[in-house]
């Protein structure tokens, strides 16, 4: 399986170099840098099931440099969402080794290394707002003093001062999002997981979202692996679009984002020549109709 | 969850389910066994009382029997009388006279809950109307009335139509089996989506036309174990309504009778409380086997 | 309902057009809280006039007014009898609802309590427990409270350790990835996200309890026993004949159970809203 590799060497020249730490080795192999967020060697997952068995991924290589934001796009079941559970240490991989910042996942976890948001906000219905962000400092033995700053912090961050002291069934999906995007940045995470956080919104809410998870990236500095469905959202917060297909799930192609840089990233981008571009460049590697894929992808 | 017909596979894993759940239950029913010899063994024969109140029971043999002597009491007659059935045949007598009469209260009271559900899905009055007191019903100790339904036994003729005492046991199940029958199958009839009744009306389907095609089949989900719960009040309100109209023949008898007979004859009273709790899950299995040839309306039963 | 709305439509064009619905609105409000009073009523009048109008003997039915007549008259003794039969449903309800609760914590954690327990519960669920109330009284003594007590604390469990361990086990996958994520330990994650989670299954559960603890209460009292409990004056007065007596009573009882009914209902009320979410048990 080297043609993911190759396409991701060749993906590799013309990696933007929008934040300073952001080189993207052309190496897949070799000891992950200081530099380097996530490092995944060769990584399958096959899951058991009554029916037999899934190859959700199969020799998957990727590295993240700290501070990139890459997107994982492809077909349901092209294993997107399970290469970032693998990452997070929510699964674990048949074969193959995933660094984060040079050490396992699961001593990344334990050291909270990574912050996380899933499709469904997954507040705790029973707590308000300003506990839901604060939960993970309480599990962590934070002081309630601190807890409290950091929540007010994190909620003015993302415009949800007055909601404070609500309950999460008085917000609107939207807005329990971006509670839950607080929540992720809690621990002051230098790498965000995100799986779909935005799936459940309308466009326009989505939209602006975007804009502002920008906004937040660029003031926190974290690199950020976002899983997606939609190629203008992929293409818009990207500095690369990792593509992927199912069965077996592979890297395809990987796509650098030439735009500008991500922290000047805005609502005008959406409507540039150069964002058509990318997201033709990002359509084409899904359909697998560019010359730089090696074979076709299915997608049906 | 999958809208696709059920496959062989699941058939079988659901047998396999079923074969361990009973296999747990038999567990279970050992397990009580070990548990009452140890009781009796480990208790003093005085029980044991805190203050005024009795914490553990007496263990005597008089209370307590030992639990093969309540198996081999089974076995032997019922009375010193000549020709007397043994005690199993007396429950099995017992129990198959309250199946059927708990069975009759449980059709009156099926059909009853069925057509005021009914009713109360087609006009929201009906509805508004009825509904408070159905619920409020289901909280309150109807069953309480029993005994004064005693009194029409014998005394209601009208015509060539005598009013029996056993119907005054039934009409007291089928009472107690009208309220949850009402409640599940109104929930039933309403559960279907919008877009599922927006279909329809953009069909122009007529309302009975949408109660055939969609809003019955919709309920058997939640009919099922409405029907399940009636038929377990029904054998409640059956036994409770023979103790206090006094009925003979069948186990709220049995109960009574046997219990007087506690003295002399210690496993008695146990074998009467068997018969009971076998009467009530024959008639909850019964109405599961109601169930199984609905397989396919039954995507998503509630409990 | 035809004729109301006849009104309300007229009484729209007369007012501004803005107000209009919204009077509408609150007439069917009005609609739906008068229809079950309005019944409730008519059927007490449809009684009366039955019972005076057919002559029925009242061993049949006696008349409402009749009823109410006895009522004023035994009030204290019917009050005596709800404080012995209450105690019973208290009692039976606290201990029936704790060691639910207990089993359901364990079987959530061990596969077999769990295998042990259910198919106990449900089966349980089904019997005339009730039926045990007069070995109960061979084993405890006629004159002890204990078995009447007994008996509701088995007919609770049955509802309880069922929606207990149901709301144990609903922790959705969502919350369980974020705890793992967190690197919670597993008391973390009960105290934050199973219990919280569960409580208002709880409460739900022992709502459907009160009322079939209430009906146990006063019907394990026909199967002999301590004679100070409503079941018990109900028998007795019917014994005597005293039919409107006997309904007295009967009304008594049935303000129990809905004591224990709102009580509990208002407590699952303030638990569900606490936490935000409705269980959806029937």
């Amino acid at each position: 399986m080297s043609d993911a590799r190759t396409a991701l060497d060749e993906q590799d020249a013309p990696a933007p170099v929008a934040v300073p730490a952001s080189t993207v080795t052309a190496v897949p192999d070799g000891p992950a840098g200081p530099a380097t967020a996530v490092d995944v060697r060769g990584v399958s997952k096959v899951f058991t099931t009554k029916a037999g068995t899934v190859t959700a991924l199969d020799d998957v290589h990727l590295r993240i440099a700290a501070g990139e934001f890459v997107s994982l796009i492809g077909p349901s079941g092209c294993g997107k969402s399970t290469l970032l559970r693998l990452v997070a240490d929510l699964d674990e991989p048949s074969s193959g080794e995933i660094e984060v910042f040079g050490r396992s996942p699961r001593v990344a976890r334990e050291a909270q290394d990574y912050g996380i948001a899933f499709q469904q906000a997954g507040l705790l219905p029973w707590r308000t707002v300003a506990a839901n962000v604060e939960l993970p400092l309480e599990l962590h033995g934070v002081g309630r003093r601190e807890r409290a700053a950091r929540a007010a912090d994190l909620l003015a961050l993302v415009g949800l001062t007055d909601f404070a002291r609500h309950f999460p069934h008085q917000l609107s999906g939207g807005m329990q999002q971006r509670v839950a995007i607080a929540r992720s940045l809690a621990e002051r995470p230098s790498l965000l997981l995100m799986d779909e956080p935005f799936g459940a919104l309308d466009e326009m809410t989505r939209e602006r979202m975007q804009t502002e998870l920008v906004r937040l990236c660029a003031e926190t500095g974290a690199a950020v692996v976002f899983v997606t469905h939609s190629i203008p959202e992929a293409v818009f917060l990207s500095q690369r679009v990792v593509v992927m297909s199912p069965r077996p799930g592979r890297i395809t192609q990987v796509v650098p984002v030439d735009l500008a840089r991500t922290a000047e990233r805005t609502d005008d981008l959406r409507e540039d020549a150069a964002f058509f571009a990318a997201v033709t460049a990002v359509r084409e590697a899904l359909h697998g109709g560019t010359p730089a894929t090696a074979r076709g992808v299915d997608v049906r | 969850m999958s809208s696709a017909p059920a496959p062989a596979g699941a058939v079988r894993s659901s047998a396999r389910r079923a074969a361990r759940s009973a296999g747990w239950a038999a567990a279970a029913v050992v397990l009580l066994v070990v548990l009452w010899e140890v009781v009796k063994a480990v208790v003093p024969d005085t029980g044991w009382h805190v203050g005024e109140a009795s914490v553990l029971p007496r263990t005597d043999d008089v209370a307590m029997p030992h639990v093969w002597d309540v198996v081999t009491r089974l076995g032997q007659p019922e009375t010193s009388a000549a020709g007397a059935p043994t005690v199993l045949g007396a429950m099995l007598q017992a129990g198959w006279f309250t199946l059927r009469v708990a069975a009759a209260g449980w059709v009156l009271g099926v059909v009853g809950g069925g057509l005021a559900a009914v009713l109360m899905a087609r006009w929201r009055v009906a509805e508004s109307a009825l509904l408070p007191w159905v619920v409020l019903s289901q909280t309150v100790p109807l069953v309480a009335l029993a005994p004064l339904v005693v009194g029409w036994g014998g005394r209601i003729e009208i015509g060539a139509f005598a009013w029996q005492k056993w119907m005054s046991v039934a009409l007291i199940a089928s009472y107690l089996a009208f309220f949850p029958v009402a409640v599940g199958m109104l929930k039933g009839l309403q559960s279907p989506t919008t877009a599922q009744v927006e279909l329809f009306r953009a069909q122009a389907a007529s309302w009975g036309r949408t109660l055939v095609s969609l809003r019955l089949p919709a309920s058997v989900p939640y009919l099922l174990p409405a029907l399940r719960l009636a038929a377990a009040t029904a054998v409640v309100g059956a036994i409770v309504a023979e103790v206090s109209t006094g009925t003979r023949g069948g186990v709220g008898r049995l109960v009574i009778a046997y219990a007087q007979a506690a003295s002399g004859d210690p496993a008695k009273p146990w074998a009467a409380i068997l018969a009971a709790a076998v009467l009530g899950l024959v008639a909850a299995g019964l109405v599961t086997l109601l169930g199984l040839g609905l397989g396919r309306y039954r995507h998503a039963e509630v409990s | 309902m035809s004729a109301t709305s006849g009104t309300a439509g007229a009484a729209g064009t007369a007012v501004t057009a803005g107000t209009a619905p919204r009077r509408r609105a609150s007439l069917a409000r009005l609609g739906r809280l008068l229809a079950p009073v309005l019944l409730g009523v008519a059927v007490l009048v449809a009684w009366q006039a039955l019972v005076v109008g057919a002559d029925l003997p009242p061993y049949l039915l006696p008349s409402p007014t009749a009823i109410a007549e006895q009522l004023r008259e035994v009030v204290p003794l019917v009050w005596s009898a709800a404080l012995a039969t209450g105690a019973n449903v208290l009692v039976g309800l606290l201990v029936g609802a704790a060691t639910a609760v207990l089993a359901a914590v364990v079987a959530a954690r061990s596969r077999m309590v769990d295998g042990l327990l259910s198919p106990t519960a449900a089966a349980v669920s089904v019997m005339p427990i009730v039926a045990l109330a007069p070995a109960l009284n061979t084993l405890f003594g006629t004159t002890s409270t204990t078995p009447r007590r007994l008996v509701v604390a088995v007919v609770v469990f049955a509802p309880v350790f069922v929606t207990t361990l149901r709301g144990l086990r609903q922790v959705q996958p969502v919350h369980r990835d974020l705890m793992r994520a967190y690197a919670a330990t597993g008391a973390q994650t009960t105290r934050t996200v199973t219990i919280p989670g569960a409580l208002p299954y709880l409460f739900t559960g022992l709502r459907i309890a009160s009322s079939t603890g209430v009906i146990a209460a006063v019907v394990a009292e026909y199967f002999g026993g301590l004679q100070n409990g409503l079941g018990s004056r109900i028998t007795s007065a019917a014994a005597n004949s005293a039919y409107a007596r006997a309904w007295a009573f009967v009304l008594g009882a049935i303000v129990l159970g809905l004591v224990f009914y709102l009580a509990t209902a208002a407590v699952e009320r303030v638990v569900a809203r606490r936490h935000g979410t409705v269980p959806d048990v029937t």
